[in-house]
């Protein structure tokens, strides 16, 4: 396949994304707004941060008139996993990559996107992650922009079932990877209690949480099940999102 | 102190984009270390089931509603439904069930 076609691929595989981002962006105009952004700057920040939980804690904060500095602590703390996640893509790209388009790449980083940029069958292909950020990022800028327009005029029930559209995508990440490898299946499931455990004993703030339980499970996990290097390359071919089907 | 909207949209644009950055101009090369290689594999399947539960039971009005759309979505993408279907499923769920309870 050409790079235009992996491209509209990406295209294709990112409007379910886009979608949901829409929908958790409106609300998170609502928030912008507090903190005195407009349509136009909403839209540009959003394009250019494209972070949920790091937006709106940033945003949180601005509204407040927080110092820089806190707000500068927030992004780091909030999306500390991207660390993570970014320091997984680099064993995905093929060896040649240049640097520019790593940067590029790494730049295209949210949990969804990186999501199906990892389930990408073999090598990492940038114009499919290109393809996919290109429109889920225009989505994800335009419903924080309508946010900030028409924020709070949904009925609460629409925003309640849109609301779990992210958590749609996520279980559709993880669950065929996890019906697949054993490995997998016991991380989530093991993920899913602790998460649950930490979260009723109110254990550490939620992003701290995703950040802490990350790594202690998926050290564990590579501790008692360590992925073959061939093994975990097979996996990630077979992974390859259902979409196309 | 009025503190200038720019300056923090700025602020919020450079770090968040760095930590992205980092890791790939830091890490150039395949990892052979077999431990660290499968903690990489793990990383992303943690993180999300991490994120999604119990979070989706506590961002709908009624949390029945949203454990229901999480075992409806396990089931749909358990029998290999991709991303939208999945996504769209869990929401008809919630917007069900919270119609009649």
């Amino acid at each position: 396949m050409n790079r235009k076609n992996i491209f509209l691929q990406g295209m294709r595989d990112g409007l379910p994304i886009g979608l949901g981002y829409f929908a958790v962006a409106f609300s998170l105009g609502i928030i912008a707004k507090k903190a005195g952004l407009n349509a136009a700057t909403g839209f540009l920040s959003s394009l250019l941060v494209r972070a949920s939980a790091g937006e709106y804690g940033a945003y949180s904060l601005i509204a407040v008139g927080a110092a820089y500095a806190e707000v500068a602590l927030m992004c780091v703390i909030a999306n500390l996993r991207y660390l993570l996640m970014g320091a997984s893509l680099t064993q995905k790209f093929n060896p040649s990559t240049g640097m520019l388009t790593r940067i590029l790449v790494a730049c295209c980083i949210t949990d969804e996107v990186y999501g199906i940029s990892i389930a990408y069958r073999g090598d990492l292909a940038p114009s499919y992650t290109f393809g996919a950020m290109f429109l889920a990022g225009i989505m994800w800028a335009s419903g924080t922009a309508c946010g900030i327009i028409a924020g709070g005029t949904l009925p609460v029930n629409v925003v309640s079932a849109l609301s779990v559209a992210l958590y749609g995508m996520f279980i559709a990440i993880i669950i065929p990877p996890a019906r697949k490898d054993s490995g997998v299946l016991v991380a989530v499931l093991v993920s899913f209690v602790m998460s649950w455990i930490c979260s009723r004993i109110g254990f550490l703030s939620p992003g701290m949480r995703t950040i802490v339980l990350t790594l202690a499970i998926s050290a564990v996990m590579a501790i008692c099940k360590p992925a073959e290097i061939s093994y975990a390359k097979d996996k990630l071919k077979s992974v390859r999102m259902k979409a196309d089907a | 102190m009025h503190r200038n909207l720019f300056v923090y949209l700025l602020i919020t644009v450079l770090v968040t984009n760095m930590i992205r950055v980092l890791p790939v101009t830091l890490i150039r090369r395949r990892i052979e270390n077999r431990l660290i290689r499968s903690f990489l594999y793990y990383v992303p399947y943690v993180t999300l089931a991490v994120m999604t539960f119990p979070a989706i039971v506590e961002a709908t009005q009624s949390p029945v509603a949203g454990a229901v759309a999480m075992l409806a979505g396990v089931v749909a993408a358990w029998l290999g439904l991709g991303l939208l279907p999945v996504s769209l499923i869990c929401c008809a769920c919630v917007f069900l069930i919270e119609l009649y309870i």
